[in-house]
């Protein structure tokens, strides 16, 4: 998606559309429709029993926070440190609205996008003044909002249930309703950034003076990414109250939020499959190591530390994954060598 | 009556803040990090006067060193982990920072169990008071208020005064120019890492004396108020950092005296939030302007 120009040569660019638009979305489709079988299959046939299929339940939850935070973060170049507070705004509002309507599919729709919208209207809120500060500055204001929202959580215990935590949360969260949403997520954030909006986006955090001088409303982009994930991030946290069943408080801290920042920049900033990647893998490795007991979270900082220094741009870089890219790519493998030889042999000529 | 003991108990939780704020300014000023690691040296700081007084060293010999430790771990954390990413981009940094944060945390997890044991403050200052003017103050307040106020002197003196500290403030203002200019911009670097550390170790024992115990997360909470200080106060500036942790310690007894303990952190963090808003570079921060 974040293609650099100099990635993109000109000749590759005229052949990156052999396989027209309808057939791309069809060959996505059909990759999601096997994926998504697939998983019923495996956890309905009993190949994976219940503590894995937890997992991965929670790491579709973690794809969506990671992938809302890239928006921020990798697309528009800020650092939030308050992503654990949009998530619990998200799962507080969304949990609460399931509980007071009745069961049913409709009902669980309708709680997910309430707790989406009051998320995303935190995110406005929060987003308005701490988007007038740079860097730093900024990080550190979301990191206070988010811890404000923690401690504002735990200081209402009639309407949230504060410390010992709100309970008896319908469990909606099966892999269907978490899957189709991460896959939602991601179809969301990859148009918005193919858009006008995307490019926008982009280009304040290219350079904000350059985008402020070519009239793009600065402000009005930022707050906006921003909003959109901290919207995802609500959703995902009603996904995640959907899942355990109960909230605590304690789930929402600063630790979280740096948890979710770590995915993001491991994976590669601005790289949606790094993302996904990353989120996957930190979220399932420490829940596969339980034997190694206390030993699992010191391997963890060590690794964290070495890929930082080893790898700084992150696992991915920014490079970014597309299924038809690579049947084109093996397409004109196959039959495209011959053609490249010809064009060559004319330049040398 | 009331008002100067809670007065004198904000001065003293004010300047163990301020003297750790002035490890994550000194360090931000320098090379623009926001060292998540510095909460957990002052952890460390805490286990090795604990390990030290348990072991039956007096406390002349342990303070310091604890404090040496502190500058070891600093040291050895800035050529390991920092230096490799001197060139890196920064949300790199920050995010090893980060992983050291947690590296200590748990290392301290393990070897010493996640329980916070007990500190032997009795030991390092006696249990007591002394009477000022019909006023009594604890002799760990008096300590503590002697011990920061001496640290902060010999801190501006540093600065402003030695050739190390110009070498320090002439790397922050431009590091390629310093570097022309023949000072070693790696050694200044890990120098003002041991500064700050050193301060973070005095920090770490004299927090240690008003809350008796040590535990593998006491670094966070203190690491985090003591960084919303150094922002308060303007981060990068020495100053700032004195006056924002004075500012906190006090706005945070005031709240608790009122009776909202609960609320106390979310208070911290509103007012953080407010002076950001109105003041975006804190108290005492110079406003950068940004070049086209």
């Amino acid at each position: 998606m974040t293609k650099t120009p100099s990635s993109a040569s000109p000749s590759l660019y005229e052949d990156k559309r052999i396989i027209s638009m309808p057939v791309r979305y069809l060959i996505n489709i059909v990759a999601i429709a096997v994926f998504m079988l697939i998983g019923n299959l495996i956890i309905s046939e009993g190949i994976i029993n219940r503590t894995y299929t937890t997992i991965l339940l929670q790491v579709g939850v973690y794809i969506i926070l990671a992938v809302s935070l890239n928006i921020s973060t990798g697309y528009l170049g800020q650092l939030p440190l308050g992503h654990a507070g949009f998530m619990a705004v998200g799962a507080y509002v969304g949990a609460l609205a399931w509980k007071a309507m009745p069961h049913g599919l409709g009902y669980m729709i309708i709680g997910l996008i309430v707790a989406g919208i009051a998320a995303g209207i935190v995110g406005i809120i929060i987003g308005i003044p701490a988007l007038r500060l740079r860097g730093d500055y900024l990080a550190i204001l979301t990191l206070g909002f988010g811890e404000i929202i923690r401690i504002i959580i735990i200081n209402l215990p009639d309407i949230t249930g504060g410390t010992p935590g709100l309970l008896n949360i319908p469990k909606y969260s099966n892999f269907n309703v978490i899957f189709i949403f991460v896959i939602l997520t991601c179809y969301i954030i990859h148009t918005m950034m193919k858009s006008r909006h995307g490019r926008a986006i982009l280009s304040i955090r290219e350079n904000e003076i350059a985008a402020e001088a070519c009239g793009i409303n600065t402000t009005y982009y930022k707050v906006m990414a921003f909003s959109v994930s901290a919207a995802l991030a609500g959703v995902a946290g009603c996904l995640y109250g959907g899942l355990q069943g109960s909230l605590f408080p304690s789930a929402f801290g600063f630790m979280d939020s740096i948890n979710i920042l770590v995915m993001v920049v491991l994976g590669g900033m601005g790289s949606m499959i790094g993302s996904v990647l990353a989120a996957s893998v930190l979220t399932a490795l420490p829940a596969m190591l339980q034997f190694l007991a206390s030993y699992r979270m010191v391997i963890y900082s060590v690794l964290l530390i070495l890929v930082m220094i080893f790898k700084p741009s992150g696992l991915m870089g920014t490079y970014d994954f597309s299924l038809t890219g690579l049947i084109e790519k093996a397409i004109i493998k196959i039959r495209g060598g011959s053609k490249n030889n010809a064009k060559e042999g004319q330049a040398n000529e | 009556m009331l008002f100067f003991s809670q007065l004198i108990n904000g001065l003293q939780l004010g300047s163990i803040y301020a003297l750790v704020a002035l490890g994550y300014s000194m360090v931000y000023g320098i090379i623009l990090l926001l060292n998540f690691a510095h909460g957990d040296i002052i952890m460390v700081g805490g286990y090795i006067a604990l390990l030290a007084i348990t072991a039956g060293l007096p406390t002349y010999i342990a303070v310091p060193l604890s404090i040496i430790g502190c500058i070891l771990l600093a040291c050895i954390i800035d050529k390991v982990a920092y230096s490799p990413l001197r060139k890196a981009p920064r949300i790199s940094l920050l995010i090893t920072a980060i992983g050291v944060s947690l590296l200590l945390q748990n290392l301290a997890q393990l070897i010493f169990s996640a329980k916070s044991q007990p500190f032997p403050s009795s030991v390092v200052i006696p249990k007591g008071s002394v009477n000022i003017g019909g006023f009594a103050i604890s002799y760990t307040a008096l300590v503590t208020l002697v011990v920061a106020v001496v640290s902060m002197l010999l801190l501006t003196w540093l600065v402003q005064k030695s050739k190390m500290g110009k070498a320090m403030r002439a790397v922050s203002e431009d590091m390629g120019a310093a570097q022309l200019m023949g000072i070693s911009v790696n050694s200044t670097i890990s120098f003002t890492f041991a500064v700050g550390s050193a301060l973070a170790g005095i920090g770490a024992i004299l927090y240690c004396c008003r809350y008796p115990q040590v535990s593998p997360t006491m670094g966070s909470l203190l690491g985090l108020k003591a960084f919303v200080a150094a922002v308060l106060g303007g981060i990068g500036s020495i100053p700032g950092a004195m006056l924002g942790g004075f500012a906190i310690g006090l706005c945070e007894v005031l709240v608790t005296s009122l009776g909202g303990s609960a609320w106390t952190d979310a208070v911290v963090f509103a007012i953080l939030i407010v002076v950001l808003l109105i003041k975006p570079t804190g108290f005492m921060g110079k406003a950068m302007s940004e070049k086209v």
